[in-house]
């Protein structure tokens, strides 16, 4: 029939294969937030000073070949201890943050497909636990086990695993509504191949928005709680422990209080930048 | 005399998500006559729309009016300013969209949003308006015009809305009305009667209008002449009649023989499988949505006592109006929806209720296709991977054989192989439901559930899905319980059909029973307004079909009582909303569900 022929000759040259190209602007995200990377693995190494010594007799000061950021609160070297804080800023963030979405993203897919009382029970539970006001929780935590690494990263991860578990569940419900996760349901797909092939590819660019703006709140929180002095310990401090000590600088505009600022903001813009721009099915638009 | 609307040379030009432009109206004139009802018909995408709404000055987002003229009523309306415009929009020109339901504020009363443009444009007071309005309703055959204006948007039915919309679009007395599409989202039944109204509207007031539509047989009773559009071209211009018995245009002529019926399901002696048990049987089957009471009926039960049987190789139609059950009935088969009561038997063996429960081989002797072909595949899997799915879970092919099975597969459908490498959203419609087609003939099926396949699809698409349906039945056996509410559709493709009604069976025969009376009164009614492809059917219809379509929902009667009691015209009060409605089986060989017996039916259609 020649409306046969009609569909067959309808169809596009064939389009370039699609590549994994960044933006411009997603471009120098990836930059600056591979640099912070970088700086936080070789960092040990390529310190000019120790975090901990008292290098400049001067409190606050100026920039000057020695201390090229000039020094701290207490006569400290500010570059030394950004690079430093590097680790301990988008680490403990990064490392929360993952774990969190791993979580609430699996819990989250889980209950959209099982719908019915394991839903029910999941979602209950982790209202329950979103209920909970978050830093006091952390603090109870933190003071009960003592401030470590681990015990910071486990914290900072329970309490954004509900939020996160909240986002993938609703995404992951829209999906579940679609006739082909309904044909694959009739196929007789299990739960684990609905939520591997069917849902995470389809939802992968919202939550990929919704991992950089949770890691940008693990890392504020981080920051509260090195002010309470229940995170990072000293000599170490994360850049938001560096702002807060150093606030006494800010009316001098000492870059004692500046820089940390900049580079938790440079992270911030930086992977936002790159997940706002993912191309394709990442993208956060959904397009594809 | 000179005319309403002048169009010269209309250019429309639309960027896509790539950046690339492309022109979606290509140097298309055409003029209006004042009291004309000129109809523009084509395709998706063949810029039925854009130019509809470009006599209004408007180009939806990412489209721009790149060249041309277009003259309404001595002004040239691509350099009116925006202001000018407006005051243009919503008083001298109208539209009525498609999709009344979406075009109504949910929070806000009836009455207010129809007489908001004349308020807009300051055209009379708000009492004077209003009373305009209820005038309208009257004229509409809106029930209760009075009061009907205080309601909210989901409160009367999706006929009413489309009658409240063009009321909407009349009040402001417009110059021209450009209807676009303004029954096709109506079931038939419905259809009719907005379709009567509307026409009744234009004619006593002299308006002229545009009205859009992939319809033929629709645009037949509506329109003075046609615009035959495809790619954004006019292919032929004609007076209404004409088009109809000379087209000169093949595209013309493609679209006429697509709207005709032509029968594509095996010829009564192929069957030779008569006496073969069925593939399927569904028995008294009860399902529904919500809680469930005591005895496992839900409230809100969507299914009430349906049963079929489809034997191999053949095809059983359903139709019914949208919120029949005729969705749900295919999603109980394939165990999406565990039905309440009743039983599914695959040849001759009980199904499990849930698809859970079912094992593989049941699960793959069953198939589904879906009617929206966009969302019933994974957008982020390429083709090869959709299709090669299911043989690899059903039959275990991997590697090279995985790959030559997924080629013959599109050869089946008559896609190329390279489509494999596709993804879905690189295909248009038409292609994506050929893959959906072959994702279900890669199990092997005995039977497929074909729920609405085509509805979403042009007609001439459509009808090479339907080709191609009724080809591979040929070749491989396959039996389909083919769902739909387009009776023409069913009458091409099934060998038997059935009826339902607000989850009712209401007649259930071989498709030639279907063209013989008597007929159950549904069926009476749902093939009389169906509309044909000749001008005048419309006038010349029965009133009495209108009657009955004219009043209210479909609504689940109480019990075992009929549910088509209040809409039928040979109804018997105190007996058939009552007791239960016996089967009874009619000499040509149908079921059909009613009260009156054969005499009495045959006696009542010869009145």
């Amino acid at each position: 029939m020649s409306a046969d022929q009609t569909i067959t000759a309808v169809a596009a040259p064939a389009l370039p294969r699609r590549r994994f190209r960044l933006p411009l602007a997603g471009i120098i995200g990836a930059g600056v937030v591979g640099f912070w990377v970088v700086i936080a693995i070789i960092g040990p190494y390529i310190v000019p000073h120790d975090v901990g010594a008292l290098v400049d007799d001067d409190l606050f000061g100026r920039m000057r070949w020695a201390l090229p950021l000039g020094s701290d609160y207490l006569g400290r070297d500010v570059l030394s201890r950004i690079i430093i804080g590097a680790r301990y800023s988008i680490g403990v963030a990064a490392a929360a943050t993952f774990l969190a979405v791993f979580m609430g993203g699996t819990l989250g897919m889980l209950a959209a497909v099982s719908r019915g009382a394991v839903d029910m029970a999941l979602s209950r539970f982790f209202d329950a636990l979103i209920s909970i006001p978050s830093k006091m929780s952390a603090l109870v935590v933190i003071a009960a086990l003592g401030s470590s690494i681990p015990v910071l990263v486990g914290t900072v991860a329970v309490i954004y695993t509900p939020g996160a578990f909240r986002i993938w569940r609703a995404l992951a419900v829209n999906v579940n509504a679609l006739d082909f996760v309904e044909v694959a349901r009739a196929r007789g797909e299990g739960t684990g191949y609905l939520i591997r092939e069917e849902i995470l590819p389809n939802i992968a660019g919202p939550v990929l928005t919704d991992f950089g703006l949770r890691f940008v709140f693990a890392m504020l929180l981080l920051s509260g709680l090195s002010f309470l002095g229940l995170g990072v310990q000293p000599p170490n401090a994360d850049w938001g422990s560096l702002v807060r000590e150093n606030i006494n600088g800010l009316a001098d505009g000492a870059l004692a209080v500046v820089m940390p600022a900049v580079a938790i903001a440079s992270v911030t813009i930086g992977v936002n930048l790159v997940i706002d721009n993912l191309p394709g099915r990442w993208s956060s638009t959904g397009e594809h | 005399m000179a005319p309403l609307v002048k169009v010269e040379n209309l250019r429309v030009t639309a960027r896509d998500e790539r950046g690339r432009l492309s022109v979606i109206v290509k140097d298309v004139s055409f003029e209006v006559q004042p009291g004309e009802v000129v109809a523009l018909i084509g395709e998706s995408g063949s810029g039925k729309t854009t130019i509809a709404l470009s006599l209004m000055g408007y180009a939806r987002s990412g489209a721009r009016i790149a060249g041309g003229k277009i003259t309404f009523d001595g002004r040239d309306v691509l350099s009116l300013s925006k202001r000018e415009l407006s005051s243009l929009r919503g008083r001298n020109i109208t539209y009525v969209p498609q999709s009344a339901a979406a075009s109504f504020n949910p929070a806000r009363p009836l009455l207010k949003q129809v007489i908001e443009s004349s308020q807009i444009h300051k055209m009379m007071p708000q009492a004077e308006a209003k009373t305009e309005a209820v005038a309208l309703f009257r004229e509409l055959v809106l029930p209760d015009p009075e009061h009907v204006g205080e309601r909210y948007p989901h409160q009367v039915s999706g006929g009413q809305l489309q009658r409240l919309l063009a009321a909407m679009a009349l009040v402001t007395d417009p110059k021209l009305i450009i209807f676009d599409e303004p029954t096709t989202a109506l079931d038939v039944t419905t259809q009719i009667e907005v379709l009567r109204v509307f026409k009744k509207a234009i004619k006593e007031r002299g308006t002229t209008a545009v009205y859009v539509s992939h319809d033929l047989a629709v645009v037949a009773q509506m329109a003075d002449r046609i615009i035959v559009l495809r790619d954004g071209i006019i292919r032929e211009v004609d007076a209404t009649g004409r088009i109809l018995s000379e087209p000169k245009n093949d595209y013309t002529k493609s679209l006429i023989a697509a709207a005709e019926p032509h029968t594509r399901a095996t010829a009564p002696g192929a069957i030779q499988t008569k006496a073969a048990p069925p593939v399927l049987e569904v028995k008294s089957v009860v399902a529904g949505y919500g809680a469930t009471d005591r005895d496992g009926v839900p409230v809100l039960p969507v299914l009430r006592d349906v049963g079929l049987s489809i034997k191999a190789g053949t095809t059983l139609g359903v139709i019914g109006e949208s919120g029949c059950g005729k969705s749900t009935l295919a999603r109980v088969i394939a165990g999406l929806l565990p039905a309440a009561r009743g039983e599914v038997l695959l040849d001759g063996a009980p199904l499990p209720r849930r698809a859970s429960q079912r094992t593989r081989d049941q699960l793959r002797r069953i198939q589904i296709l879906f009617q929206m072909a966009d969302t019933a595949v994974n957008p982020s899997r390429t083709v090869g991977r959709i299709l090669g799915r299911p043989l690899e879970f059903y039959h275990g092919l991997g590697g090279d054989q995985c790959r030559r099975r997924v080629a013959e597969l599109l050869d089946m459908v008559r896609l190329p192989a390279m489509m494999a490498e596709r993804y879905p959203g690189e295909l248009s419609g038409g292609q994506k439901q050929r893959v959906n087609l072959a994702r279900a003939l890669a199990a092997k099926p005995s039977l497929i559930l074909c729920d609405e396949i085509t509805s979403a699809l042009d007609t001439v698409v459509g009808a090479a899905i339907l080709d191609l349906l009724a080809e591979l039945q040929r070749e491989v056996g396959v039996a389909y319980l083919f769902i739909s509410h387009d009776l023409s559709t069913v009458k091409a493709v099934c060998d038997e059909v059935m009826i339902l009604y607000a989850g009712q069976m209401m007649e259930h025969g071989s498709r030639r029973a279907l063209g013989q009376r008597p007929l159950h009164p549904y069926s009476d009614l749902l093939i009389s307004s169906v509309p044909e492809l000749r001008q005048g059917w419309l006038d010349g219809i029965s009133e009495n079909v209108l009657k009955e379509a004219s009043v209210g929902v479909a609504r689940p009667g109480r019990g075992e009582a009929c549910s088509f009691f209040e809409r039928c015209a040979v109804r018997v009060p105190g007996r058939c909303d009552v007791e239960p409605t016996p089967l009874r089986s009619l000499t040509k060989g149908a079921k059909i569900r009613c009260q009156r017996t054969e005499e009495e039916l045959i006696d009542l259609s010869a009145r």
